[in-house]
């Protein structure tokens, strides 16, 4: 154990990411206390509009005299909420499904499987853009769009780790013993899947924080005057160039979070490689 | 030592016992015929005997253990433990009544969730067969390990702590604690060093002795069986080509594939190679010759020999062979006769 | 007597890992007579696989040469540049036999494609233009039936035995004089196990060479070998012809590891403790604190290899001494 996590402290960019995704989670804790203006946040004062980044206001106010720093730091909080609840949901549906498919074998993997692939080839925004037709607009029809279309990565995920582990011995040794299939696959393939399933995931925060963005900016994810990062961005488009500060720091967040899971994904992936693995 | 051999009295005794591998008949796609992984295997087990299963790889010793298990479903014939039947089962159905079977995997090591720390796992064993006291199944598990003499503290420590030979160990403990009465062992001893196989080769024995146990025994190492095993039967492609007390099978081999087998495997005392018993190697099992699987590798055979299959023949008393000539061949003194 | 093609005096090894420095090899000393087959005989962790990177100066970059020397032809190995040994020793005058066939063979290109390659670089200059021809007549002489066409097919192709003939045949491309086989049969079954044995000893008198063979195995050294050298955790503790070491062994670890082996009539023990670790070897002789004869001196001094007889040689001072009867 102390060998791995030394493993992992010898890699830059995955410490860098872990660094990053830590911060991130501190933010969204902590995010009324620490923004500095959480009043200004919501209500408009249009005397402080488009007011470049100063000592009072880091990063400007916006078109409506909002500071834009406390509105960065309360859409962390949305964010990772986001990206959490989402992925949350997405496993709890992706991953028995895919523990099922890998081990039961016959017409019941077929169906699962193939429901995957038709899941997969619907694309993520248009299903966003039809729900938010059907249902009123705003984040709870964002998340479920993004929820039912992000578990199939897992089902994936899990299958192909649980396709291997069920002809490893261990899990012979277990049937030879009697155990049931539920046995089997919740006490034992889920702990020895956890590292492909713990890498999806953290690769998943950032990429639904991401596609949480452009909903946010297309108009069907949150709605004004939620501080919403997208949603910043999509208000800002009127007002460039001129009001650089307004777009910029909204778009640098995304930028740091999404690579912030991205990196640690990338490092945990190489951590958890079957290959490297078997060193230890 | 030797177990007096009396079909009546045998814990288990199997009769045509045919599994059939990747058999497919899907509804899309090309239907398989399989794989006549054992061919029509007779075999009796006596209580308290050491039952050596011998063979190359392939021959289907590990598809016969399994079905004997029943991990694996049979498809012709029919499996009697202590007087009952129990053939037919689907696998769930064919573990729960064959409880008293046990297997020994060839690598414990990989037999144990390395998730999951020794004690964890040897407990899981008595908790899925319905042993509902926690305290009682740690006893248990405890008095295994120091059965198999191993520190009961290891009951704490994960898989990959843990030595080729101490595995080994926890292997048999995971079954002691079950109270078992035939115990399948997979090449026990594969892949151990000198000094760790001569342990746990005493183990073995001294298990059998204070507990009662009958052993079914698969290895390919002839030096190891001899060592041993009571009695042992050779296997070839899916078939027992001879079966006879230990002494017997080494001194006056019968039939000419165990005659090539004992040949060629080495020993102490083997001399420098001077000639190669059998030509070729055995063909795959998907291609199984008609008549005597044997016949084209061996030197005794007659275009007979391809043409009609020969059974297990009483040679002397327990002493079986499958042969349609081996009244036929020379007393051939081997190299092994001592 | 002539002067041994391969003489390993001295060895000492060790490799730099993340728990420390492990001395892998301490004392090893080997020879290889011009014509004979010489078996090592180890457990695993004794240094045996570490000994053939030596000889093929195919050490990991962590490793270390302290001591010693390995002379092959009268050349030191031991201390010989990277290049020269690539260019002119290892795949060239030392052919290499390795344990697991199939994964010595890339499995997406041909068979033939891939021992031509190998002979392009180390193959000697007069065969130019011959290759195809060479290899055809040397699968002819490991027995791989219908050469020609063997080497148009890939190694999936092929059984186990078979897969081994044709990596004895790539070592054999280069026209070697020393042959080094790690366990090549411990994958097959008896019977081609016994015919791939017969063939290497054909093979070692029909092109007269010498032959490294490691095992663990001392039925298969019976069958095989000339002579026979027991390693243990890195040190060559006896030297001895084969029939001799297995019937009048010296050495208090090669008595008690022959007396673990199946087929001799003494009761199974096995041996007390177990191996110890490289990284913190013990002083002296390092059998010392599992042998049932060891004295205080034994603790402190590395024990010389004795002579008694000319081809005969024991690192143990106590050897002439009976082990205690719940030992052997």
């Amino acid at each position: 154990m102390k060998l791995v996590v030394l493993k992992f402290l010898r890699d830059l960019p995955a410490v860098l990411g872990l660094g990053i995704v830590l911060f991130g989670l501190f933010v969204a804790v902590f995010a009324n206390q620490l923004a500095p203006h959480p009043d200004a946040a919501f209500q408009s004062n249009l005397l402080q509009r488009f007011k470049p980044p100063s000592a009072e206001f880091w990063f400007g106010t916006d078109n409506l005299g909002r500071d834009i720093f406390s509105r960065v730091v309360l859409g962390t909080r949305s964010a990772f909420i986001i990206a959490f609840t989402v992925v949350g949901s997405a496993m709890l549906i992706g991953v028995p499904l895919g523990l099922f498919a890998g081990y039961l074998g016959g017409w019941r993997t077929e169906l699962i499987m193939r429901l995957t692939d038709v899941v997969l080839a619907v694309p993520q925004l248009i299903l966003a853009l039809a729900l938010a037709q059907l249902m009123k607009p705003g984040l709870d029809t964002a998340m479920l769009a993004l929820t039912l279309t992000y578990w199939p990565f897992f089902t994936r995920t899990v299958y192909a780790e649980t396709r291997r582990l069920k002809s490893s011995l261990f899990v012979e040794a277990l049937q030879g013993v009697g155990a049931s299939t539920t046995r089997i696959l919740f006490l034992h393939i889920l702990p020895n899947a956890a590292s492909p399933i713990i890498v999806r995931a953290t690769i998943g925060m950032g990429f639904t924080i991401l596609t949480a963005a452009v909903l946010g900016f297309l108009g069907v994810g949150a709605t004004p005057p939620d501080p919403d990062w997208g949603l910043a961005i999509a208000e800002s488009r009127k007002f460039l160039p001129e009001t650089w500060w307004f777009a910029t720091f909204p778009g640098l967040a995304i930028l740091v979070a999404v690579l912030g899971f991205n990196l640690l994904g990338d490092g945990l992936r190489d951590l958890f490689d079957p290959r490297l693995r078997r060193s230890r | 030592m030797t177990a007096a051999y009396d079909a009546n009295g045998a814990i288990l005794q199997v009769r045509g016992l045919v599994t059939v591998l990747g058999r497919q008949r899907p509804l899309v796609g090309r239907r398989s015929a399989g794989v006549r992984a054992v061919d029509g295997v007779d075999l009796d087990i006596a209580p308290g005997e050491i039952l050596g299963l011998v063979g190359e790889s392939g021959c289907g010793k590990s598809t016969l253990a399994r079905t004997l298990l029943g991990v694996q479903r049979e498809s012709e014939g029919n499996i009697v433990l202590d007087g009952r039947s129990v053939g037919g089962l689907d696998p769930g159905e064919a573990r729960r009544t064959r409880g008293d079977i046990q297997y020994v995997h060839q690598d414990p090591g990989a037999a144990l969730d390395p998730w999951w720390s020794i004690g964890r796992s040897l407990e899981e064993g008595l908790a899925i067969r319905g042993n509902r006291s926690p305290a009682d199944r740690e006893a248990r598990v405890r008095r295994a390990l120091s059965e198999v003499g191993l520190d009961p503290a290891t009951a704490g420590r994960y898989p990959h702590e843990l030595s080729g030979g101490q595995l080994r160990r926890v292997g048999i403990a995971r079954i002691l604690v079950l109270e078992p009465r035939l115990v399948i062992l997979d090449e026990p001893t594969a892949g151990l060093d000198l000094s760790v196989q001569a342990t746990v080769l005493r183990l073995l024995r001294d298990l059998r002795a204070r507990l009662g146990l009958t052993y079914l025994f698969i290895s390919h190492d002839l030096s190891v069986v001899r060592r041993l095993c009571d009695r042992i039967a050779i296997m070839y492609l899916g078939r027992i080509v001879e079966t006879a007390a230990t002494d017997l099978a080494f001194s006056a081999p019968r039939h000419p594939y165990t005659r090539a087998l004992l040949a060629a495997s080495p020993r102490l005392d083997s001399e420098l190679v001077q000639r190669v018993p059998v030509m070729g190697e055995p063909p795959k099992p998907g291609a199984i010759p008609p008549g005597c699987a044997f016949h084209p590798r061996c030197r005794y055979a007659e275009p007979h020999c391809a043409r009609s299959r020969p059974v297990l023949e009483s040679a002397e008393s327990s002493h079986l062979v499958s042969c349609l000539r081996w009244r036929d061949l020379p007393a051939e003194p081997t190299a092994s006769a001592t | 007597m002539s002067e041994p093609l391969l003489k390993v005096s001295n060895l000492a090894v060790s490799i730099r890992g993340d728990e420390g420095v492990a001395r892998v090899l301490d004392r090893v000393d080997l020879e290889i007579p011009r014509g004979r087959i010489v078996g090592v005989v180890g457990e695993s962790g004794c240094g045996k696989s570490t000994l053939i990177k030596a000889i093929l100066g195919v050490l990991p970059p962590r490793a270390e040469i302290e001591a010693g020397e390995i002379l092959f032809e009268g050349r030191d190995l031991a201390h010989a540049s990277p290049q020269v040994l690539a260019r002119e020793v290892r795949g060239s005058a030392i052919g290499f036999i390795p344990q697991d066939p199939l994964l010595a063979l890339n499995p997406v290109f041909r068979v033939g494609t891939q021992m031509l390659e190998t002979m392009r670089w180390h193959a000697p200059p007069q065969w130019k233009g011959r290759h195809r021809e060479r290899l055809v007549e040397l699968l002819g002489a490991v027995q791989v039936p219908d050469p020609e066409k063997a080497l148009d097919r890939y190694p999936h192709e092929f059984s186990g035995g078979q897969r081994q003939r044709l990596l004895i045949a790539a070592a054999l491309s280069c026209q070697p004089r020393l042959l080094i086989a790690d366990e090549p049969t411990t994958a097959l079954d008896v019977t081609t196990q016994q015919q791939v044995l017969k063939l290497l000893r054909d093979l070692v008198a029909e092109f007269g060479l010498s032959m490294l063979f490691v095992t663990h195995d001392f039925g298969v050294v019976a069958q095989l070998c000339d002579d026979v050298s027991v390693i243990y955790a890195g040190q060559t503790v006896e030297a001895a012809p084969t029939r001799r070491l297995i019937d009048e062994a010296a050495h208090p670890y090669a008595r008690m590891l022959l007396a673990c082996h199946p087929d001799r009539a003494t009761e199974l023990g096995g041996i007390p403790g177990s191996v110890p670790s490289p990284y913190v070897p013990p002083t002296g002789c390092r059998f010392h604190p599992r042998c049932p004869i060891a004295v205080a001196e034994c603790t402190s001094r590395r024990p010389d290899l004795q002579r008694p007889s000319g081809d005969h040689s024991i690192a143990c001072p106590r050897h002439h001494l009976t082990l205690p009867e719940a030992a052997a």
